[in-house]
């Protein structure tokens, strides 16, 4: 099937400095994408090339199979919330979500109970003859979301759309826009800078690094396989492995940690017996205790241990080999300087290239 | 601890002492001189106090009592100061013609009188018999009076003391206020005209061109107005600039009539007031956020329709203070009509200006000023509205 909307070898550079370098991206009609790195890894510029405010200095970009990057802002039908919700503060709540519909030349009365009937979509009509400076943050997104979506544009474009909101009232937005993704069908491009946001949200993820996508796959693939060390840094807590290959055998490599400690890690392809390697392990993934069949298992000592709520941190040390593991409250009782077992299995350590 | 937090106080109290006392001589001490010659007409009653506690009590029929003569006798015997005298021989002269030769012919005559008891004024001139002089002197008794501020309007008080219109001939106060306002208008509109799209690019540029332009604009404040005007001068006379060029390119046989009208004093005025259009707009423009007019482009608005309906309501708050401002300023302007237009195109100031320096009539001229500082009142009360009401809420 051809994708909805395809970037092909896009760049972007401003004067010598290049934000996006040969983009290849494609996205399914439906799909919820989320564009994740941090600050200035050039994920709002890719918006922007899409949305049409940004023209790219290379490549092409395809939406439904027509080239759109020559086309100015105003004839893509591409719905966009921005970052500071960018309401129009002159008009009341009901003509901001008005505004694309006119600009479409709807008809008077169907602009009307277009109108209506979207505010009532987020439960917002009673806020409809108010100016944008009245209402809360939460209830300017809500338009500002409203105002994107009732026009149907063929996709949805978010810059951070809820960075500016606190936690409770973010989790709460994730959801509703999640949902109204799910009921809707849109297509949305989501750009943030989260990495929680982007795994509960998410179709797909895209890391973004300097530019560059490191890694672009489903949220369970990204966060429980990172293939770079970028990745695994960036999304979730992790322990980073720095490894010498002993051998290598029917894809499962045999690594010498240091310390005297060896482990079995799933290889994948192009390790070789000799090298040195990073390897991911996530925290959570380490049991404590109890070392079940097939399971590496290290003897370590427990050097700190700190209390999260609703789970423990535990630090574990052999010499100058350290690990991080994330335990709950209630799986053992834990003391600092006890030896304990750590086990984990070979498939959660995941290689990372470079 | 409590006389330091005085000593404080008042060491505070006397760093801003010289601002207070340079306000109060170049501020209040003028403003408060204008409205007393507006409204103070003592210079009669000083010179003759007899006349006036005696004169109170005639009806305004026939000829005051004797009493009255008498008193003025007396007064003029003892009016030594020539200068205050002459004053008021002025001030009586303009409420009843003839008043100069009459007294002229009385002051010697009462002076020179060895008795004073004896003095018959009626001997001295028989005009004393006509009640218009002996109404013109009680009129002028008063200390204070509304003529001035009354003829400031074309009004005046008839014989029976209410209040009329002048003739139409007699005085053009309202026809040179309502020049005034509309020059003022004119200004304001080609102020704007100019100055909205002009604050609106300089807004939408950045860098070096960005300060290019508001350079441009500014750099006439820091001209004199003199200067400035002296240079329209040479722009626009007939062997100026602008007809020469017009002339050399052939688009014109004889020069065009740019100067010493109206449209000079409009030309001239427009490039020194824009300063006070654009700053207002340019600083309105870059408030508004930039993401707007993305926002408008993204839901299907073209350049120009997001303009209309975005770009321009947003500005309107700049563009009204600016107006305003230069309304203001703009009724206020004597020097440029004064040397580009005609004699048809003198503002409210030139005549101010003429009472009070070229007929020493300070009282009219305090009054139109007073006029003048009222409708600048309005307008800047106004204007402090409007400037302060927020528009773009926290973007
Ligand atoms: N108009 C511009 N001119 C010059 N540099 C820009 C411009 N827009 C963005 N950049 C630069 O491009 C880089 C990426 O910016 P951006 O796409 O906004 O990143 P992100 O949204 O991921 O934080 C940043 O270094 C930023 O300074
Ligand atoms: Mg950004």
């Amino acid at each position: 099937m051809r994708p909805f909307i395809r970037f092909e070898s896009v760049s972007k550079a401003f004067g010598s400095l290049t934000v996006v370098n040969a983009l290849d991206l494609a996205i399914e009609k439906g799909e919820f994408v989320s564009l994740l790195g941090p600050s200035g890894s050039g994920k709002t510029t890719i918006l922007m090339m899409l949305a049409g405010f940004e023209r790219p200095t290379q490549g092409a970009i395809y939406l439904d199979g027509k080239r759109i990057d020559h086309l100015p802002p105003y004839r893509r039908q591409m719905g966009v919330v921005f970052q500071n919700y960018a309401l129009f503060p002159h008009m009341s709540v009901a003509e901001n979500v008005a505004f694309p519909l006119e600009m479409q030349r709807v008809p008077r009365a169907e602009i009307t109970e277009r109108v209506e009937r979207a505010l009532d979509m987020v439960k917002l009509k009673q806020l409809k003859d108010r100016r944008p400076s009245q209402l809360s943050g939460g209830q300017q997104q809500r338009i500002a979301l409203t105002r994107a979506l009732v026009f149907e544009p063929s996709v949805i474009l978010m810059d951070e759309p809820l960075g500016a909101l606190d936690k409770q009232l973010r989790e709460h937005m994730q959801l509703e826009i999640r949902e109204l993704h799910k009921r809707l069908g849109l297509t949305i491009v989501f750009v943030t800078h989260d990495q929680s946001e982007a795994l509960t949200m998410s179709d797909r993820i895209a890391v973004f690094n300097a530019g560059r996508i490191e890694q672009i796959d489903v949220p369970q693939v990204i966060y429980d396989t990172p293939r770079t060390r970028f990745v695994a840094e960036f999304i979730g807590e992790t322990n980073l492995i720095e490894a010498k290959v002993a051998s290598v055998d029917n894809q499962v490599a045999r690594l010498s940690l240091g310390a005297g400690l060896s482990a079995r890690a799933h290889a994948g392809n192009g390790l070789s017996a000799g090298q040195t390697a990073s390897f991911s392990l996530r925290p959570e993934r380490i049991r404590l205790g109890a070392s079940p069949e097939g399971s590496n298992a290290l003897d370590m000592t427990i050097t700190d241990c700190i209390y999260h709520g609703d789970h423990m941190r535990v630090q574990l040390t052999r010499d100058e080999f350290s690990l991080v593991a994330r335990c709950e409250r209630l799986a053992g009782n834990w003391t600092v300087g006890a030896p304990v077992v750590a086990s984990f299995d070979p498939s959660d350590c995941t290689v990372l290239t470079q | 601890m409590k006389a330091g937090v005085l000593r404080e106080r008042s060491g505070a109290l006397l760093l801003v002492l010289p601002v207070l006392v340079f306000m109060a001589v170049f501020f209040l001490w003028p403003l408060w001189a204008m409205v007393t010659a507006a409204f103070v007409d003592d210079a009669v009653s000083k010179v003759l106090p007899r006349t006036a506690a005696s004169i109170v009590s005639w009806n305004g029929q026939g000829v005051p009592s004797e009493a009255a003569h008498k008193a003025l006798v007396q007064d003029l015997r003892a009016a030594t100061d020539e200068q205050a005298l002459g004053e008021a021989v002025r001030r009586l002269n303009s409420a009843a013609s003839g008043f100069r030769t009459l007294l002229g012919r009385t002051i010697p005559a009462v002076k020179a009188a060895s008795d004073p008891a004896q003095v018959d004024l009626l001997a001295i001139d028989p005009r004393w018999k006509d009640t218009r002089f002996w109404m013109a002197l009680k009129e002028a008794m008063p200390p204070y009076t509304d003529r001035n501020i009354l003829a400031a309007v074309d009004m005046k008080r008839d014989a029976s003391g209410s209040i009329v219109l002048e003739a139409a001939d007699a005085s053009a106060h309202r026809l040179i206020m309502l020049r005034t306002l509309l020059v003022a208008a004119m200004v304001t509109i080609a102020c704007a005209v100019i100055g909205l799209p002009y604050a609106m690019l300089a807004a939408s540029l950045t860098g070096w061109k960005r300060s290019v332009l508001l350079l441009a604009v500014v750099l006439p404040l820091w001209t004199s107005l003199l200067v400035r005007t002296a240079a329209w001068f040479i722009l626009l006379q007939n062997e100026g600039l602008i007809n020469r060029a017009l002339q050399a390119i052939g688009l014109i046989d004889s020069p065009l009539p740019l100067i010493f009208n109206r449209l000079g004093v409009v030309i001239a005025m427009t490039h020194v007031l824009l300063p006070f259009m654009v700053l207002p707009i340019y600083s309105v423009i870059l408030g508004i956020p930039r993401n707007l007019m993305s926002a408008a482009q993204s839901m299907g608005a073209g350049p120009v329709r997001a303009f209309w309906r975005v770009l321009l309501p947003l500005s309107l708050p700049g563009l009204l203070s600016g107006s305003l401002l230069v309304f203001m300023v703009a009724i206020g302007y004597y020097i440029t009509p004064a040397l580009l237009g005609g004699a048809n195109d003198q503002m409210i100031s030139s005549v101010i200006a003429f009472y009070a320096t070229g007929t020493a009539n300070w009282g009219l001229a305090g009054a139109l000023g007073l006029m003048l500082l009222g409708v600048t009142t309005v307008l800047y009360t106004i204007y402090g509205r409007f400037s302060t009401s927020p528009q773009v809420p926290g973007a």
